[in-house]
């Protein structure tokens, strides 16, 4: 049904189809991938009547636009931002209904970075290994939205109206409060596997110190600026398998935090580990931001 | 046990890091523990990810029990193979043979011969989707990486780093030695499995057109 499908209008700085991930191929050397912030998957999902793990649009800084080919429900959530459907404000955080033919503008991102768009149906482009999220570091899955890209639309579940007019739809949740993304990012933070690697004082700096998230970052890693972490041992680890949320610490002594494309085999030491529920915060916080990490058991 | 018990090392929540005393003894427990979750007896564990010296189990519930009991495993043998290796044909044609032919002291017949008659295995993956660390080539051979990476590897360019032999899965930055080139697809999403090259596969490379008389 080729008429159940959005086409990019606008295809913004990098918008990308996410769900929840690839797992279960690391030891292929194929990253986890998926939403940066899953948690705001799950939500705009829920809203407009999806199961948690359809596949939904990632936008980044400047949002994208989209002219859907039927009547869809949709929601934006994650980083706040104008919507407006064909140039008109509709709601944000809350399930929308979108005439065939109009245009749904999802705006620059007011706080944060990446806001995700879900439509009734879900992004129903071919899954690879299990998963139809775009993987940046290995070039799985489908390629960032271009201006003209057709995403097709599973079966629509059904929660819109379909009255014709951008109206608010009530979805299986209301809209939930919202905090936003915080001022000053905080990472919870496991030391090891190698924090054997660093000295006493680098590890008392990781934990004391303040960072800055670097303009650097994106989907593989969160690049921190600010001091660097001195090393007790010289050389490098024989490669070994590495986590969503690690803190790997290449020669340059600044740490990197490991989010969803990340490579899943490295070869610079570990200092700790960011816990999983952290990474949505760290996936909105903008080049500037400051950085704690404060050291959990 | 032994002095060469695995030490399980925590990695945030979830994940636990064991290390082994070499390159063996990583393949046997890496094979020990692909029998034990077939077996069921790792729930909820979704990555097992082998490396050169240690393996990474993702998806634990509890690591801290986990971590005491493995040092108590019996870790059984290596796992035999059935059938033979899968063979890779090679044209040694590669930028960087004749280096690596000085490197090793011999001609460049002899490099080839060499690499041609070593069987290979598969020791982990990483780097790129069907990339493969393969150990199998005497010690004296390892090579070290070039000393400005190339910005474009070609697919298919099989290449040497340190003790292991890689062919590049797709088009990609590298800075492995490369002495030859192959027409075998590594990774192909249409087909199952994905990866010609998993950890565990035996590989052995044969020298194609050659004149030099390589893969005996």
């Amino acid at each position: 049904m080729t008429d159940r499908a959005v086409v990019v209008v606008r295809a913004g700085a990098l918008t990308t189809v996410q769900d929840l991930g690839r797992t279960g191929y690391a030891h292929l050397g194929v990253p986890r991938s998926g939403a940066l912030d899953p948690a705001a998957v799950r939500l705009v999902n829920r809203l407009v009547g999806n199961p948690e793990t359809a596949a939904v649009l990632e936008t980044t800084v400047d949002g994208c636009a989209l002219r859907p080919r039927c009547a869809v429900t949709v929601a934006v959530g994650g980083a706040p931002c104008p919507v407006r459907v064909d140039g008109r404000p509709a709601a944000w955080g809350t399930a929308v209904r979108v005439p065939a033919g109009s245009v749904l503008d999802i705006g620059a991102a007011t706080r944060g970075l990446r806001a995700y768009v879900a439509v009734g149906g879900g992004i129903d482009v071919e899954p690879v290994l299990g998963s139809r999220s775009t993987d940046l570091l290995s070039g799985l899955g489908p390629p960032p939205a271009a201006e003209e890209t057709v995403l097709p639309l599973g079966p629509d579940t059904g929660t819109g109206t379909g009255t014709g007019t951008a109206t608010a739809v009530r979805g299986s949740v209301d809209a939930p409060p919202w905090p936003g993304p915080p001022d000053e990012l905080v990472l919870r933070v496991r030391l090891g596997p190698r924090d054997d690697w660093f000295t006493a004082a680098a590890l008392r700096t990781l934990v004391a110190r303040a960072y800055r998230v670097s303009s650097a970052s994106n989907r593989i890693g969160l690049r921190l600026e600010g001091p660097a972490l001195e090393r007790s041992r010289h050389g490098e680890p024989a490669s070994e398998g590495m986590v969503l949320g690690a803190v790997q610490v290449p020669p340059d002594g600044r740490p990197v935090v490991f989010l969803a494309d990340h490579p899943t085999t490295g070869g610079y030491p570990v200092v700790g580990v960011v816990r999983e529920v952290d990474l949505g915060a760290a996936a909105q916080a903008v080049p500037g931001t400051p950085v704690r990490f404060t050291p959990v058991r | 046990m032994s002095s060469t018990a695995p030490r399980a090392l925590r990695v945030g929540e979830r994940a636990l890091l064991v290390e082994l005393a070499g390159g063996e003894e990583t393949e046997a427990f890496h094979a020990e523990l692909l029998r034990r979750r077939a077996a069921g007896a790792l729930p909820g564990v979704r990555e097992i990810v082998p490396a050169a010296r240690t393996v990474l189990l993702d998806g634990v519930a509890d690591p801290d029990r986990l971590a005491a009991e493995l040092s108590g495993w019996e870790v059984g043998p290596i796992p035999a193979r059935v059938g033979g290796a899968i063979e890779i044909p090679v044209r040694y044609d590669g930028p960087d043979l004749a280096e690596v032919a000085a490197l090793w002291g011999v001609s460049v017949e002899a490099a080839v011969r060499i690499h041609a008659a070593a069987e290979f295995r598969v020791a982990f993956c990483g780097f790129a989707p069907g990339f493969g660390y393969l150990t199998g080539l005497d010690e004296r051979y390892g090579v070290p990486r070039r000393a400005t990476p190339r910005t474009a590897v070609p697919a298919g360019s099989v290449a040497l780093a340190g003790p292991y032999t890689g062919v590049y899965p797709r088009s990609s930055p590298g800075g492995w030695q490369l002495i030859g080139t192959t027409d075998v697809v590594l990774w192909d999403t249409g087909r199952e499995p994905a990866a010609l090259l998993t950890p565990g596969t035996r590989v052995r490379f044969t020298a194609e057109g050659a004149t030099t008389g390589g893969g005996r």
